[in-house]
């Protein structure tokens, strides 16, 4: 057991960071610095730099176009983009729907789909939720009736995650309303640009459009982009989730997140004193820190044991639960810090990029809207409460 | 970066796992806590053939080589079984101190037979007032001829009443809480001049208050420098900081397998009461926790060697307060979730609570730890 890096870890720990220190663009970098709000353009041409490296599907494995990196590497690669203020790198296609294609899907599939995922030249986006359908997922209710070579679906999706950017959908579909609700389900693969697809915003607390409504009105979808068998769709399902709960705990951003707070409490001052220099302030963050530490050793347990055997397991729930509720409290600390300058909403500043003064310092137009939308991690990809259920049920047997 | 446990460390895993199988069922333990030693000599001569008393010191002083990651696999296994002997300190806080502070007459005389399992040793540090404090001595070393008298007082020193020898802590110069002007003496536990009461702790241990008065001591008997000796303390206090964590770790899973198999069996209104979602989340709180305690044990075992100073501080004070945290978490929970049960003696529940609730005391507890790693943490 050693936590040092080897010589050949060194020497790559160096490779990624002049790699990214040489692609990302300056004008994006500058924004994930400032906490400022990105649009498709950035995060593509990210992206795409970090595809012409082969870096960009960095949790595939070799026989699938991945780097096959080890867990070291993976580690050492999450690390270092965030320390450079690289954009997280959206998991819709590269994280989610890219690896159900390799386990679950077709040759054709395969070579259709998974190049454009490596390259970032597709928008990918979910299609899980329903209106009627939240933590009780397999209560969905979208329809799929097959129709000769297509299916012809109906229905609506939501909480959809920048679907207005994307070029297509992955959807949990119901091709057998007869049978029990798990096994009922397909997964489809839909183009966004079909006939009888609209997207309608829904606006967030803070303010921001990240998430939609997505409708279907008698949409077809050709029979090819079944993934998977007809009615087996809960299987990709839930092998996608638990992809999807392994990189939600997203210990490097909490990380780069503690490192701002305690900048921000130098800054802001107290009776005179920087406010770091109050004692149960400081504790708050200290305690802040542990945690982000444990969740992160934790992590890295979760890694080797993936090293030795194969795909993350019920256990990681548990991440999930703890990188969320992790996220909000350092949200919580950071407007705690910032106090009353705390209160005022600039909307230009904040989602347009303008050049707008901002009032107070410049952090302090962040910290409210940020509080108040990152209350989300602990709803999405299965509540916390749907986590200690499904924890509950394959760890302990309850 | 490897965090794998290597061919050897499984073996030691398995022989410690077997170790606490064979003789440490709950009805065993009951038997070795009313012995009048509180614990075994043959469990004692085990370890030392097992290698257990040296895999942590370096071959040079006479051990095999290992180091923490070893101490923690032990130690994590000694805690699923409230393992009585005092291989703490012992092993990691009188063998430790030897290895870090010694002289090589030192490690002959004293090391070198305590890894064969004929020595065992008991750390004098606190006193009446000095709560967490490890400057706070006032216990006092006066030169008499070559060599020295120590007169004051000792409280709560662990394994005093079967120690060899007990290492104590004294001032030499400075003021009260000074950290420069303390001095490590080791003296022959039967030497003149010493009074001991002793006492069972909460947990099944044994302790003793220690009077000295005017005691004399050799030359010789100086461990390390004269008045150098807090950071020789302080780092293996952090050692033993860390190896309590694993122990702690160690009570979580077995109180959790407990508690599970209970709320398995348990039934109220018909249902076994894990049928209950409140129990469920509950469950699942304390499982988590038992995680994020094995994680930071492992990550302050991992770093407890390092060269920085402040990193082996903020990892023994950051693992620390996980502990603090993670034991009350599972222990009250566990209680809890067993009713009226949880709160006897008859079931092994309350006994591990007892001994989480006490580590947690030990060398500093939650909030202790906190504000000790905060004020590193954010010193930068």
């Amino acid at each position: 057991m050693d936590l040092a890096f080897t010589p050949e870890e060194q020497k790559f720990a160096d490779e990624v960071r002049a790699f990214v220190r040489a692609n990302l663009p300056a004008d994006v970098r500058d924004k994930v610095k400032n906490g400022k709000h990105l649009i498709r353009d950035d995060y593509m041409r990210w992206q795409q730099a970090l595809g012409k490296k082969g870096w960009l599907v960095y949790t595939w494995p070799k026989k699938h176009g991945g780097p096959g990196f080890t867990p070291a590497q993976r580690y050492i690669f999450e690390n270092i983009c965030a320390e450079e203020y690289a954009p997280g790198i959206i998991p819709f296609g590269t994280k989610m729907v890219g690896p159900v294609i390799y386990t679950f899907g077709s040759e054709e599939q395969k070579s259709k789909y998974l190049p454009a995922i490596r390259e970032s030249t597709v928008w990918w986006c979910q299609g899980y939720s329903e209106p009627g359908s939240g933590s009780d997922l397999a209560s969905l209710r979208t329809k799929a009736e097959k129709n000769g070579d297509h299916y012809i679906v109906n229905g609506s999706k939501t909480w959809n995650t920048m679907g207005h950017w994307a070029d297509w959908i992955f959807c949990l579909v119901r091709t057998d309303p007869k049978s029990k609700p798990q096994e009922g389900i397909s997964f489809l693969l839909i183009d966004m640009k079909t006939p009888g697809i609209t997207v309608k915003p829904i606006i967030m607390a803070d303010g921001g459009h990240e998430v939609n409504e997505v409708f279907f009105d008698n949409v077809k979808v050709p029979v090819e982009n079944l993934v998977g068998k007809e009615n087996e769709g809960w299987t990709c399902a839930k092998f996608l989730l638990a992809n999807e709960r392994l990189g939600i705990a997203a210990v490097p951003q909490s990380k780069r997140g503690v490192e701002a707070l305690k900048d921000i409490a130098r800054a802001e001052q107290e009776d005179g004193k920087p406010l770091i220099e109050n004692q149960s302030f400081a504790e708050k963050i200290a305690d802040l820190e542990i945690q982000v530490t444990a969740l992160e050793f934790t992590e890295l347990r979760v890694l080797s044991q993936m090293a030795h055997g194969g795909q993350p397991g019920p256990e990681v729930s548990g991440l999930k639960i703890r990188g969320s509720e992790i996220q909000q409290r350092i949200t919580e600390l950071t407007m705690e810090a910032v106090g009353e300058y705390a209160a005022p909403y600039l909307p230009g500043l904040l989602w347009q990029g303008t050049n707008e003064e901002p009032v107070g310092p410049s952090y302090a137009h962040l910290a409210a809207p940020r509080y108040f939308n990152t209350r989300k991690t602990t709803i999405y990809g299965g509540s916390n409460e749907i986590q200690k259920g499904i924890i509950s049920k394959m760890v302990l047997g309850l | 970066m490897d965090l794998s446990l290597s061919d050897e460390q499984k073996q030691l895993k398995d022989a410690a796992e077997r170790f606490v199988r064979d003789k440490y069922t709950f009805e065993n333990r009951r038997k070795i806590a009313a012995t009048e030693r509180g614990w075994l000599p043959e469990n004692w001569s085990q370890f030392a053939e097992l290698g257990w008393l040296g895999m942590s010191f370096s071959e040079e002083d006479g051990g095999y080589g290992g180091g923490p990651i070893e101490t923690m696999i032990v130690m994590e296994e000694f805690g699923k079984g409230l393992v009585l002997e005092p291989f703490l300190p012992t092993v990691v806080l009188g063998g430790g101190m030897i290895a870090s502070a010694g002289t090589k007459a030192q490690k002959e005389a004293l090391l070198a037979p305590m890894i064969e399992g004929k020595k065992q040793f008991a750390f004098a540090w606190l006193e009446r007032q000095s709560r967490y404090n490890l400057a706070d001595v006032s216990l006092k070393a006066t030169k008499e001829g070559a060599g020295w008298s120590l007169s004051g007082h000792k409280g709560v020193v662990y394994n005093a009443p079967s120690a060899d020898h007990i290492i104590v802590l004294a001032r030499t110069a400075g003021s009260a809480r000074e950290p420069k002007g303390l001095t490590l003496f080791i003296v022959d536990a039967k030497a003149k001049g010493i009074s001991r009461r002793d006492y069972p702790t909460q947990d099944a241990l044994r302790a003793s208050e220690l009077t000295f008065d005017k005691v004399s001591v050799g030359a010789d008997a100086v461990l390390g420098k004269v008045d150098e000796a807090f950071p020789v303390v302080e780092g293996a206090v952090d050692r033993a900081i860390v190896a309590l964590c694993a122990e702690a770790t160690g009570c979580m899973d077995a109180i959790n397998a407990a508690t599970l198999e209970y709320i398995k069996t348990r039934k109220q209104f018909g249902v076994p009461i894990g049928k209950f979602q409140v129990l469920q989340h509950r469950m699942v709180d304390c499982f988590t926790n038992a995680q994020e305690a094995r994680s930071m044990t492992l990550m302050a075992s991992l770093k407890i060697d390092d060269k920085d100073a402040t990193v082996r501080a903020k990892a023994a004070s950051g693992a620390k307060v996980q502990i603090g945290k993670s034991g009350k978490f599972c222990g009250q929970s566990a209680v809890q979730m067993h009713g009226g049960m949880g709160v006897t003696d008859e079931l092994s529940v309350s006994h591990y609570f007892k001994r989480l609730t006490m580590i947690d005391l030990m060398f500093g507890n939650q909030q202790h730890h906190l504000t000790r790693y905060s004020n590193l943490a954010m010193a930068a």
